[in-house]
């Protein structure tokens, strides 16, 4: 099956900068997949040399097989792109901005849609408002309607969900999640590691333009064996054969690294062994973020 | 079949295959029309004012006192100049402060995200630019009936003009609206080139008025060129025949819109 979005050796500078240095990726259709990384990794980059907005200095981008440059008409018309900066239009109401947006995709008739993103994304009641009047919330859920207005058979959300609430986060999700359960591609870049790792079966993890990681959620996670152990103590003083575990202290919080499951029993016995009173333990499986800062670290 | 894959099979994308797309330049040429009309009061009546108080001071002044045509007052002289001059002036306006506007507010990505090509987004912009001309340029004709009825003699030429020169103004919007970061820059391009050219392209004067070093420096501004063959066409007196002025016109305005087509094709300051 052709990839939903397959890049070869993409390469762009800016200057000095050599934002993307020969990104490899495929993305197959119907996955939800995460872009990750740092400021400055190269992500919207990569999301602007795939919508047409940047060109790249070299290596080839398709969408559906179709080539972003060669066969852009195409290649644009099966793409919508949230944009990261909040922009709207302020000459337009949310509907005439909809509308618009689906007419330069060629769509004239495309009211019904329109009213079900509207509806989706709780803006039916501000839809003859002009976008000044709404708030930062609302024109972000504007973006995103008018990124779904021509139904795309590939989504890219870049931080569609950066400083909204959690009710818009919900209901876009939810939204996000039925498109991707009917068959749409999405591909999505964010600072809230816990949204990627709830919602992508896959994440690629961009540092200084690179692709340093690439895998599924699950095998990601699972690279990563070692446990962190919660342990509070009724004093401040750790039995010393157990200091080397420490990762961090706060008062009588220890934060313990342990290799693996088995790793707890020793521990449990040095503390019976000092007659240490245990107020609380808890053992905590490494999450995405946890992954995502060793990553970075380590390459 | 898993429930994933009858999910997929159920799927309506892509929209493609309920509608045939049509293209997108008629909702861009749409969406210029509508964001000039919503502020029509700024964009079209204000110049009619702004035209009718010219007409009004300079007509006061100087009718009795010069005959630039024979048998014609100078208050009817002068309606086509200021015609000319305000469509000329809107229809740069229109395409340079939509473009400027729209990439420095970042809206742009609207236009720039669809399957849109330079050619399309050219038309479009450039189309919108010559319907503000023409609705402001329409608007003098009509209000200065009422004050000095100035009947057209040759509509042929008068609409060849109004046409050519508002594309071409409007061409030239369109490069300036690109290579403009800030708004300061759009003005200076306004109020440097813009303005001195209409200014001094025979809006307020016959050429043939003029030592004759301006007379030959006035023959390389174009802008005197649509002026002088937009006037034939009310008076039937020119300075120039008006096929050479409309050859004139008709090839910068040409050229312009290659250069334009050119820079929209590259991405010139659109697609970094």
């Amino acid at each position: 099956m052709t990839p939903a979005v397959s890049i070869r050796g993409a390469q762009k500078r800016f200057g000095a900068v050599h934002a993307l240095r020969g990104v490899d990726l495929d993305i197959e259709q119907g996955e939800f997949f995460a872009l990750l990384g740092p400021n400055g990794a190269g992500k919207t980059t990569l999301i602007s040399l795939l919508a047409g907005l940047t060109r790249p200095d070299g290596g080839s981008l398709q969408v559906l097989g179709h080539d972003v440059v060669k066969d852009y008409r195409q290649a644009r018309r099966m793409l919508g792109v949230v944009p990261q900066e909040l922009v709207f239009d302020p000459f337009f109401t949310a509907r005439e901005m909809l509308q618009i947006q689906s007419g330069y995709f060629g769509l004239r008739h495309n009211d019904a849609w329109i009213d079900e993103l509207l509806q989706r994304l709780h803006l039916s009641d501000k839809a003859n408002a002009n976008m000044r009047a709404l708030s930062g919330g609302m024109k972000r859920r504007v973006l995103v309607a008018q990124a779904l207005v021509h139904k795309p058979p590939v989504i890219v959300l870049d931080e569609p969900t950066a400083g909204v609430d959690v009710e818009l986060r919900q209901v876009l999700w939810a939204f996000i999640r039925e498109l991707n359960s009917q068959g749409h591609t999405i591909l999505l870049t964010t600072h809230y590691l816990e949204e990627a790792e709830s919602l992508c079966k896959r994440v690629a993890m961009l540092k200084q333009g690179q692709i340093v990681a690439l895998d599924t959620t699950d095998n990601l996670l699972a690279r990563f064996h070692a446990k962190r152990l919660h342990v509070t103590l009724e004093g401040e003083s750790l039995p010393q054969a157990l200091r080397a575990l420490v990762l961090s202290q706060d008062k009588n919080k220890f934060v313990l690294n342990l290799s693996d499951y088995f790793a707890l029993e020793p521990v449990t016995q040095e503390l019976r062994k000092a007659g240490a009173n245990v107020l609380e333990m808890e053992l905590v499986q490494p999450d995405l973020e946890e992954v995502f800062v060793t990553i970075m670290r380590d390459q | 079949m898993t429930p994933a894959q009858t999910a997929k099979q159920q799927t309506v994308f892509p929209v493609n295959s309920e509608q045939k797309p049509v293209s997108g330049f008629y909702t861009l040429l749409y969406k210029e029309m509508l964001r000039f009309w919503k502020v029509s009061f700024q964009t079209v009546f204000a110049p009619l004012l702004t035209t009718l108080l010219y007409l009004l001071i300079f007509s006061h002044v100087m009718t009795g006192k010069v005959e630039m045509f024979p048998g014609v007052p100078y208050a009817n002289f002068l309606i086509p100049g200021l015609m000319m001059m305000a469509m000329l002036q809107n229809a740069f306006a229109n395409t340079s402060s939509s473009l400027t506007q729209s990439k420095i507010t970042g809206n742009i990505v609207f236009v720039l995200l669809p399957p849109l090509s330079h050619w399309e987004i050219f038309a479009a912009y450039v189309a919108a630019a010559i319907v503000r001309g023409l609705a402001v340029g329409f608007g003098i004709w009509l209000i200065t009936m009422w004050f000095y009825p100035t009947p057209m003699q040759h509509p042929f030429w008068i609409l060849a003009f109004a046409l050519c020169g508002t594309a071409f103004a409007g061409a030239l919007g369109v490069i300036a609206g690109i290579w403009a970061d800030k708004f300061d820059q759009m003005a200076a391009f306004q109020n440097f080139i813009i303005t001195p050219l209409t200014f001094l392209a025979g809006v307020f004067y016959s050429i043939h008025s003029l030592p004759a070093f301006w007379q030959k420096l006035s023959h390389l501004n174009p802008f005197f060129y649509m002026i002088d063959g937009f006037r034939y066409g009310f008076f039937g007196h020119s300075d120039v025949t008006p096929w050479a002025s409309l050859a004139f016109v008709a090839v910068s305005a040409l050229a312009l819109s290659f250069l334009a087509v050119e820079l929209l094709r590259r991405g010139y300051k659109l697609r970094h």
